[in-house]
């Protein structure tokens, strides 16, 4: 057992339903008690989605513990079929099941007999891997469950597109920024003359999965999620994979000549250099950045760095390479892949900490007092109580990373995105500190925040307890409008009672 | 039934298939800790449940919140730990960290499908580290939202002292000098404060609300002459309310059930079932109802709801012809319906998780005595929904108002459908006259922030659905 207050990676059905209602028309359903299918909610609050989200459960309750679930998955699995006619239906165990240890797996054979779509079971177990993983292996498992389909009844299209031509694997919903930086990737493609053949898997088709292998090559831009269907396809396939991180203008120019190097081996002469120049030295306005005063300033400033492997990599080179900033430790809490991350990270930062406890985090952030944090939404409220500012870089996240305009975090655009980012956050700092040795801006005591000082109404011990309960930035309110009530009736004391009468009264 | 049908006829019960999506039991510690303020809540689950209390709970878990999972593993569920051992490992941290005065351990459906037999185990621990262990099984498996708050409270019953614990004015008799300087006016106090209550048997109210809340309807009974002698839960676990044989008890909320049966059954007490005080008809049938209990005429009541009544008309006039539909996912459904049909709203259809038609005998009693008076049809009841069917249902009646979870919430909106988020009516202050307004604020928000859109021309934002 493990005492938790809080998880950065979720538990391993979530990246399934996040694979799952990525795509078009593919309905997942749950083998979960009820209360479990709160994915719907985070979908529809945080990404504000206005379809109803593809997930239902087939609830567990005390007749499943008692006699299995029996007739009830297949129900509702050939139910959900007949009702929304869904291209694939992806059972998807919880850690409920996983301890039933109920044969899921024949529950899809005898629901397949009867559904019009395929059915299939998610090949993830809720003790062995988190929410990230779980994504990453569910791609993999659709898309080899298609491409053998088509396989079996020879329909895989023989040869590559006319153009060169990319898939985009890895972009999904509830990704951080991942919808802009699908925009921002497309563009970017467009820009190089690359055709995009599919985008996997957020609004792709099953149906389209058979066309995989005519891409001249996968782009796989986040480490978490992509990279088991890229190595799946180059394996069957002999596909290439560039998976560099399109993030800062360092490694854009990397992402780009490493695709660059892929088209050339298969016999185009393309060269990006003057596309790459241009767009570091005139377009983007993250290399002037580094060069201007502003950036100056910042150098040798203290930060740290944490979060998912690919946010936390990228932000971590982009501080210390790009812009000068000592970043004392970055982190990672993809634990199963912290190899990766050292290896990334390690030139770029004093120390490396591989951890998921929060409090470990917050420790190692107040032991060496950044000037600022890069990190989710729990290192921002660390950064709160801390009184040190924070952008946010990567999931967990809230409805407020879910921004309405364009932000992406890759790409060109991306870069000039990050340096406001970056920028806004020690500026923030900075002018805090200012305040404070001079001060504040208003050095005024304020002596009273209600406007009459002194009023000659008396409050009863319980009702100035009462008031008091009344949260702070409308008390001065209520006492006003209180004490104009006991006034225009002559009541001399305000009690309790005489406040909620008072709140009665003006209907507040 | 039909909607044209508007004779009023008895309610009509149905049950469907039980996919609806509600919130698990587990995020009742959400609002019972900061209620309880000197316990610790630790939930005995996985990843899963820790995952939905995180982000269902939102920022609330950013304020150092005394709860915390216990998050089991893989050596856990195959038992190659012991529970003991490991609990009495993080309960200690628990102390060491909190010192609670009290540790409630939420069981989960992990719990319940290894049969982890916390109730066996918590006595062995609460002796050996000198804690008191509640246990409550809130658990997806058999409970709903707010159900478990319900398996909280019931557990909490039985930690109640039975005898009252020696008065303060005897205490304070034995020092004869605060004697010599308090005496005469503290006594006279005492006095003119008891004169102020008719002679009843003690009465205890049960149900988690917020402390304005609690003293508005402790104030309320007052007015009557009706003392309330406790309540369950206190502010802290240390006050938990004296229960007697014999003692009275009253429900607050629609979903303590449980809570009531075992008041009645194991602590003999007499409980008084009434209407819930949510909106101001309801909040006046509760009072006249334990007031009829002991006996007491209720003073000024009828002219006390007619003036709220009145305050609310502003609110009212918006509603009053439109329909609502409730999905049904915390329970408040049944008193929610009865006082927004007094408002003058049509209700065809009422989804609720459970429905324990004799701890909420008088309030179906009164929905149905409303039906009857407003000449509207009555609703059709229906527990454990199947939400698929709902949504058919709400497309086809054409309703005005939704009230639903998160879930369908938005996606409703985009259909032009409006929507009210149904969980803000179990963290909103809705109960007694005072607050009726701040129901009605709920309630009607969708619609005035819908009427100054309405000329925009934008209700509904997707696109035709292919019909397949």
């Amino acid at each position: 057992m493990k005492l938790a207050y809080w998880m950065y990676a979720g538990p391993a059905h979530i990246g399934t339903l996040r694979i799952a209602s990525s795509f078009k028309n593919v309905h997942a359903i749950m083998h979960a008690p009820l209360g479990d299918d709160y994915f719907n909610v985070m979908r529809s609050m945080l990404e504000r989605e206005r379809d109803f989200t593809p997930v239902t459960a087939s609830i567990v309750d005390r007749n499943v513990l008692a006699r299995g679930s029996q007739e009830k998955v297949v129900d509702n699995i050939t139910r959900k079929d007949s009702e929304e006619h869904p291209d694939l239906i992806i059972l998807t165990p919880t850690c409920t099941s996983s301890i039933l240890q109920e044969d899921l797996q024949n529950f899809c054979d005898r629901a397949q007999l009867e559904a019009k779509g395929d059915v299939m079971l998610a090949d993830v177990n809720h003790y062995r891997v988190n929410e990230l993983q779980a994504a990453d292996r569910t791609l993999h498992q659709v898309i080899q469950f298609y491409i053998e389909k088509a396989r079996k009844k020879g329909t895989l299209p023989q040869g590559k597109t006319e153009k060169p031509s990319v898939n985009i694997i890895g972009i999904s919903t509830l990704g951080f920024h991942n919808n802009h930086d699908c925009t921002e990737l497309k563009r970017l493609m467009a820009d190089l003359g690359i055709e995009v053949n599919e985008i996997l898997p957020e609004g792709a088709s099953v149906h389209n999965l058979k066309n995989l292998p005519r891409a001249w090559f996968n782009l796989v831009p986040y480490r978490e999620l992509g990279v088991m269907a890229a190595e799946y396809l180059h394996t069957e396939f002999g596909m290439p994979y560039v998976d560099i991180t399109p993030m800062g203008v360092v490694e854009t120019a990397r992402c780009l000549r490493a695709i660059q190097k892929i088209l050339n081996e298969q016999g185009v002469d393309v060269n990006y250099e003057d596309y790459i120049n241009e767009q570091t030295l005139h377009v983007s306005q993250a290399a002037w950045f580094s060069r201007s005063i502003d950036c100056q300033n910042l150098t040798g400033k203290k930060a740290v760095v944490y979060g998912d492997n690919t946010h936390a990599a990228a932000i971590t080179k982009i501080l210390a390479r790009e812009m000068g900033i000592h970043v004392v430790w970055a982190g990672t809490y993809c634990k199963y892949d912290a190899d990766w991350f050292r290896e990334q990270v390690s030139e770029y930062c004093d120390e490396v900490i591989v951890t998921d406890d929060h409090t470990q985090v917050g420790d190692a952030i107040a032991r060496v007092e950044p000037a600022a944090i890069f990190g989710t939404q729990m290192e921002r409220h660390v950064g709160k109580r801390l009184d040190i500012s924070c952008g946010v870089i990567s999931a967990p996240i809230h409805i407020q990373n879910f921004p309405i305009g364009y932000k992406p975090f890759v790409g060109y655009e991306g870069t000039n995105q990050i340096v406001d980012l970056i920028y806004n956050s020690f500026t923030l700092g900075m002018e805090d500190h200012l305040l404070e040795i001079f001060g504040g801006h208003d050095t005024k005591e304020v002596v009273t925040k209600a406007l009459t000082a002194d009023s000659d109404m008396s409050w009863s011990k319980d009702g100035l307890a009462e008031l008091n309960k009344i949260p702070g930035f409308v008390r001065g309110k209520v006492k006003r409008n209180t004490e104009k009530f006991a006034r225009d009736r002559g009541i001399e004391t305000i009690t309790a009672e005489v406040l909620y009468a008072a709140k009665e009264a003006v209907g507040a | 039934m039909t909607l044209a049908d508007t004779q009023p006829q008895a309610l009509n019960f149905e049950c469907e298939t039980g996919n609806y999506h509600t919130f698990c039991p587990i995020s009742c510690v959400a609002w019972l800790y900061q209620k309880i303020e000197d316990s610790f809540f630790l939930v005995i689950g996985t990843k899963t449940c820790g995952y939905f209390l995180q982000n269902a709970m939102g920022v609330m878990i950013f304020a150092e919140p005394r709860y915390a999972m216990a998050e089991l593993e893989e050596g856990d569920i195959s038992a190659q730990l012991n529970d003991y051992e490991e609990l009495k490992r993080l309960c200690l941290h628990i102390k060491r960290d909190r010192n609670p005065s009290v540790i409630v351990w939420i069981g989960t459906c992990t719990t319940e499908i290894i049969k982890m037999d916390l109730e066996g185990l918590a006595p062995k621990l609460e002796a050996e580290i000198g804690i008191p262990i509640v246990v409550a099984r809130a658990n997806g498996l058999d409970y709903a939202f707010t159900q478990g708050e319900d398996t909280v409270l019931a557990a909490m019953v039985n930690r109640c002292p039975d005898k009252a614990p020696v008065a303060e004015t005897e205490k304070e008799e034995r020092n004869a000098i605060s004697k010599l300087l308090n005496f005469g006016r503290k006594q006279e106090e005492v006095k003119a404060e008891e004169s102020e209550y008719a002679d009843h048997p003690p009465l205890v109210l049960f149900g988690s609300l917020p402390d304005p809340v609690v003293t508005q309807l402790t104030l309320e009974l007052k007015k009557q002459g009706v003392k309330v002698s406790g309540w369950l839960p206190s502010k802290r676990y240390t006050e938990l309310p004296v229960v007697e044989e014999g003692y009275y008890v009253a429900g607050v909320n629609p979903f303590l059930s449980r809570t009531a049966t075992t008041f009645m059954r194991r602590r003999k007490c007499k409980l008084i079932g009434a209407p819930f005080p949510i909106g101001p008809d309801g909040t006046r049938a509760w009072i006249e109802k334990i007031c009829s209990v002991f006996g007491i005429e209720p003073q000024g009541l009828a002219e006390r709801e007619a003036q709220i009544w009145e305050s609310l008309e502003d609110y009212v006039k918006l509603i009053r012809g439109k329909s609502v539909f409730f999905m049904g996912d915390n329970l408040l459904e049944i008193s929610l319906a009865r006082f927004l049909i007094r408002c003058g709203m049509t209700c065809p259809e009422i989804g609720i998780p459970y429905m324990d038609k004799r701890y909420q005998a008088a309030e179906l009693a009164l929905l149905e005595k409303t039906c009857q008076e407003m000449g509207v049809p009555s609703p059709r009841i229906v527990e454990k929904p199947d939400n698929y069917n709902q949504i058919q249902r709400i497309k086809d009646q054409n309703i005005d108002l939704v009230i639903t979870g998160m879930a369908h919430a938005n996606p409703l909106e985009a259909r032009g459908i409006n929507t009210k988020w149904s969980v803000e009516f179990t963290f909103a202050q809705i109960h007694g006259f005072t607050n009726a307004r701040d129901i009605l604020e709920l309630v009607t928000r969708p619609l005035r922030r819908n009427n100054s859109l309405k000329d925009l021309g934008w209700d509904k934002l997707v696109r035709e659905e292919a019909k397949v």
